[in-house]
């Protein structure tokens, strides 16, 4: 009962190499010496940061924001819930982006918004990942009964549309807090990268180095840890990349309709009084347009990232020009 | 045969489930919300749709779960979705009757008009490798991916809306002037109604059809048999399309289904933006409204679209590609 599944950012996986140490994603391994698969992994992807354009605008983006996020104070000095000023300034040195109907700055609003986004995606997108790679790996390694049952709940789980699951869960909670919203995010929506690491895990399976483990009489636990998990570190990277973007867009989007919580301080929440102020037509277009351009901008982060990784794992989708002058060095 | 059977199989079970959590949602929660819904609208609504409502979600009864559940797929399966609160005295049926024809009329044709009109420019992208479409679409297309529906669809209503009043923003005709009939005046003002949310939903969504269909073009043309065409002196159209983009178009169909519930995804709050009247405005209505009997009845009514939808695709898939019916 396999579906075949494509996306934007599918990484398919490749045919199982003869090498038994064959990276999961094959990009350019250079080095001589033996560095754990996760070491390597992680060289490779900060390789490919550096060498991608892609990949390098959205990792300054998503550092921009990741500092953003830590640091609001250091940037914007007003309050961002206090009805401090006038209502409905325009742009000013004093209040860059103006304010609100209310008086806040909106200015301080998306600075210090940014930190609620951030803990969605970073929170969200590690959950959902970490219960693919229980349930996609599990499914593949320990194969049977068990392969079936924990793949049919990922099927059944990617076909039921997730967003009006999503609006009629949190409309049977009231709304929620950022934390329920990260709840039943997680809950949700893990499936699409379940798959992707179950059929990366599946190509593994009868590796040489796998069955090497299983002779030496390693505990399954110890093999699916030590030995699988390490080899697929692109691969999780690229999980959390799609899955942190989800959790961006749904949990901004139930903000948006007014199921979080009114009172955070959020790019969706924004985005949801400046709806309920009808700001586009009362002369007030930054207080929504604002917000959601830096949700438009993080997200990109993640999904140019991604696709980054998608080039470096699938080569033949590089630009034809660099291929070119990839094979000359 | 077995392929067809299991399909089947899958879409009867994923309906069961859908049916099921549909059921279980309201009775699990904390806090139970149907009885504060209830209270709420307790002596707004007659006694006798009241206690229709008591047995719809279980509660003051002293049925078990299961005769609830029994109960329950019965009224499914026979369309009893008992009364809307929020439009009350109308039925949740009637209601969604109303509504469903401009979600059809908007949503069904703008993914058409995405899935045709991606699928082409990605054929073309591919062919053409290396030119401008192809160095310029996939990154602007990768960050389109990232903006909000919702978001995108507020841009067109600030630009063309307010700002140079060349279309109409809200709702699905202009309710103060036109009264629904088959005229060219109300049809044309249901077009340019139309216009921006089709807009919209046309350009958050065709990106993912261009990029899946290049990705799958670029692998198909470096196949032997696209070769051999070429070898052979085949006239380059008759290799793009018969040759490679025939069999390249296949994980688009799987797409085209998976994403669909996407595409319902965003129309909802597309739909929100522009006042529509289409279903998917109607859910956030019931969700504001805390019109639970609505709120269902539009959940079931999604999830089963969007699960035929995939059979569907699925069954197309089947049909064109002979590999799928071995391997399953």
């Amino acid at each position: 009962m396999s579906m075949p599944i494509s996306g934007v950012a599918t990484t398919t996986p490749g045919p199982p190499g003869p090498d038994a140490q064959q990276p999961a994603l094959g990009g350019p391994v250079g080095g001589r010496y033996v560095a754990p698969p996760a070491t390597r992994a992680l060289g490779r992807i900060a390789h490919a940061v550096r060498s991608n354009r892609k990949a390098t605008t959205g990792a300054v983006l998503l550092l921009i924001f990741i500092l953003v996020g830590l640091f609001p104070g250091l940037i914007a000095r007003d309050s961002p819930t206090q009805d401090a000023y006038a209502p409905r300034l325009g742009l000013s040195t004093a209040h860059l982006l103006g304010t609100t109907a209310y008086g806040q700055d909106m200015f301080a609003q998306v600075i210090w918004g940014t930190r609620n986004v951030l803990i969605i995606a970073f929170v969200a997108g590690l959950a959902c990942t970490t219960i693919a790679v229980l349930v996609g790996v599990g499914a593949a390694y320990l194969g049977g009964l068990w392969d079936g049952s924990l793949n049919l709940v990922t099927d059944v789980l990617l076909v039921i549309p997730l967003f009006p699951l999503l609006i009629i869960i949190a409309a049977y909670l009231h709304g929620g807090s950022t934390i329920v919203l990260i709840l039943v995010i997680t809950v949700t929506s893990w499936s699409y990268t379940a798959r992707q690491l179950r059929s990366q895990a599946l190509s593994l399976r009868n590796r040489d180095f796998l069955a090497a483990a299983r002779v030496r009489g390693e505990r399954q636990l110890y093999v699916i840890v030590v030995e699988v998990i390490p080899t697929m570190t692109s691969l999780l990277v690229a999980c959390f990349l799609t899955n942190a973007l989800y959790a961006v867009l749904f949990a901004s989007s139930l903000q948006f309709i007014g199921l979080g919580d009114p009172n955070t301080v959020g790019w969706g929440t924004m985005l949801y009084w400046a709806e309920n102020n009808a700001a586009l037509q009362t002369g007030q277009p930054m207080w929504a347009i604002a917000p959601g351009a830096c949700i438009a901008a993080l997200g990109a982060a993640f999904a140019l990232l991604n696709y980054a990784f998608d080039e470096v794992g699938n080569p033949a989708l590089r630009p034809v020009r660099r291929t070119r002058g990839k094979r000359a060095d | 045969m077995r392929f067809a059977l299991r399909r089947t199989g899958f879409f009867l079970l994923t309906l069961w489930i859908a049916l099921t959590l549909n059921f279980l949602l309201p009775r699990l929660m904390p806090g139970n919300p149907a009885l504060a819904m209830l209270a709420k609208f307790h002596g707004v609504v007659n006694p006798q749709a009241l206690k229709a409502l008591y047995i719809l979600f279980g509660v003051n009864t002293h049925t078990t779960l299961w005769q609830q559940y029994v109960t329950y797929l019965h009224n499914v399966f026979t369309g009893n979705f008992g009364t809307s609160l929020s439009f009350y005295p109308a039925s949740v049926s009637s209601v969604i009757g109303g509504a469903i024809w401009w979600t059809i009329g908007l949503v069904g044709l703008t993914t058409v008009l995405a899935f045709t009109l991606g699928t082409g420019l990605g054929i073309l992208a591919a062919w053409r490798r290396g030119g401008r479409l192809d160095s310029v679409m996939p990154p602007v297309f990768v960050i389109a991916s990232a903006v909000p529906y919702f978001w995108m669809a507020m841009v067109l209503v600030l630009i063309f809306g307010i700002s140079l009043h060349w279309l109409p923003y809200i709702g699905g005709y202009n309710v103060a002037g036109d009264t629904p009939s088959l005229s060219p005046s109300y049809l044309g003002d249901v077009l340019s109604h139309a216009m921006l949310p089709a807009a919209a939903l046309l350009i958050t969504t065709i990106g993912t059809w261009i990029l899946t269909m290049r990705n799958a073009m670029i692998t198909t043309l470096a196949e032997d048999y696209v070769r051999m065409a070429r070898a052979k002196g085949l006239p380059g159209r008759r290799i793009m399309f018969d040759y490679a983009a025939r069999n390249a178009i296949l994980p688009n169909l799987t797409g085209f289904a998976m994403s669909l519930g996407f595409v319902v995804s965003g129309a909802i709050l597309i739909e929100y933006v522009f006042n529509y009247p289409g279903v998917g405005y109607m859910l956030l209505q019931a969700v504001s409204g805390e019109d639970f009997p609505l709120m269902q009845a539009l959940f079931l009514l999604i999830t089963v679209a969007v699960l035929v939808a995939i059979l569907l695709a699925d069954i197309a898939t089947a049909i064109l590609d002979p590999r799928t019916r071995a391997a399953g």
